[in-house]
């Protein structure tokens, strides 16, 4: 390697914590500001995406039929913020694992909760009302 | 460390100089892994990242079995058999404070993980007592609805809906009661073992199975009460 020659002390000077650890092994953590500064945003995001699904949905500010679809918006993007903040879901070298299982797991939720809706939606269209039931069943 | 490092680690050194928060975005210098990712032949991955990757893998099937008891309540929304409706016996100042007390715990959990990436043994301790406290005030909050509930006469029995609605939340609180039995183990590790390796690795666990939780709390907020209320 020859950038030992030609930058000297870019290279080869004392090795700083961060550096000086075996493949396995952790380097020391960075300080803890970007953490708090984290925690704080997160928590700002939180409370304004909380606090207007609250009113929202006790008030009558936009189109009635509209406020579910906007409380889901709000919750996910809600979510979303808790993901980024706290659960601290990057798009880093270390966090491709994470991102690929929580895309997964998303896949997932939306096939059991969308498929489960989806069905029982038809099969309650398809069946017999329940009084009709009842004389069958005498 | 001597003053001259050798050939073969001087790559590995150029890497980490040049990218040191190991955001991989490369911006100058070569297009390869990064070292302690777990990447290519750049080595295997650090053991938290290993550990953290398995635990939210934990998480994500928690949040799978939590996504049927959505389903099932969300089926089940309006078959209430002549029972009470959601709308009856939802009280959104109760939910308020549920809120209130789990975001604020889980910002305060964050607090405690940023103290023990400061390796601050009483911060720590301070802060998940707190996010401990908080949780339990979002348990009896829970308890006492649950109660009131059960004094009208609304109990899981009642009609399809109201199972889902009590399978739903009470899975949640069930899953807030052990991870406070979780953070009071935590908060006596720390208390006797101090900032050991493996010790950071719980906390680490703990971090996200709290956040997580509050992240399920949403999802119920949302759609069993505030929907629910509307309805």
């Amino acid at each position: 390697m020859s950038n030992l020659e030609s930058d000297r002390d870019l290279y080869a000077g004392p090795l700083n914590d961060l550096e000086d650890h075996a493949p396995g092994d952790e380097p020391p953590e960075e300080e803890s500001g970007h953490w708090v500064r984290n925690a704080n945003l997160g928590l700002g995001f939180s409370i304004v995406l909380t606090a207007s699904a609250f009113l929202l949905a006790g008030s009558h500010v936009i189109y009635a039929p509209a406020i579910p679809v906007a409380l889901i918006v709000l919750a996910i993007a809600q979510m979303g913020v808790h993901l980024v903040f706290f659960l601290h879901v990057t798009t880093g070298p270390d966090n491709t694992n994470n991102v690929l299982a929580l895309a997964f797991g998303i896949l997932v939720v939306f096939l059991v909760v969308g498929g489960s809706i989806w069905i029982m939606a038809h099969l309650k269209q398809n069946m017999m009302p329940a009084a009709q039931l009842m004389q069958m069943q005498q | 460390m001597s003053d001259i490092g050798l050939p073969a680690s001087v790559e590995a050194l150029r890497r980490v100089r040049e990218d040191p928060h190991r955001l991989g975005h490369h911006a100058h210098g070569a297009r390869e892994p990064v070292t302690g990712a777990g990447h290519g032949a750049t080595g295997p991955a650090q053991k938290r990242i290993i550990v953290g990757y398995g635990f939210w893998i934990f998480l994500l099937s928690d949040i799978v079995v939590f996504s049927c008891f959505f389903a099932a309540f969300a089926v089940q929304r309006g078959e209430t058999a002549g029972g009470p409706s959601m709308a009856e016996i939802v009280d959104v100042r109760r939910v308020v404070f549920e809120t209130a007390a789990l975001l604020l715990s889980s910002y305060t959990c964050m607090l405690s993980f940023a103290s023990t990436n400061a390796r601050s043994r009483l911060w720590t301790e301070v802060f998940l007592l707190v996010t401990g406290l908080l949780g339990l005030v979002f348990v009896l909050l829970e308890v006492q609805e649950f109660v009131e509930l059960a004094g009208r006469g609304i109990t899981p029995q009642r009609s399809g809906m109201l199972t889902a609605f009590f399978g739903l939340v009470g899975l949640h609180g069930l899953h807030v009661t052990a991870g406070g039995l979780w953070l009071a183990t935590m908060m006596a590790q720390v208390l006797i073992k101090g900032f050991r390796r493996e010790i950071v690795h719980r906390l680490i666990c703990f971090n996200l199975f709290w956040h997580a939780l509050d992240i399920v709390w949403i999802g119920i907020f949302t759609i069993v009460y505030l929907m629910g209320s509307i309805a």
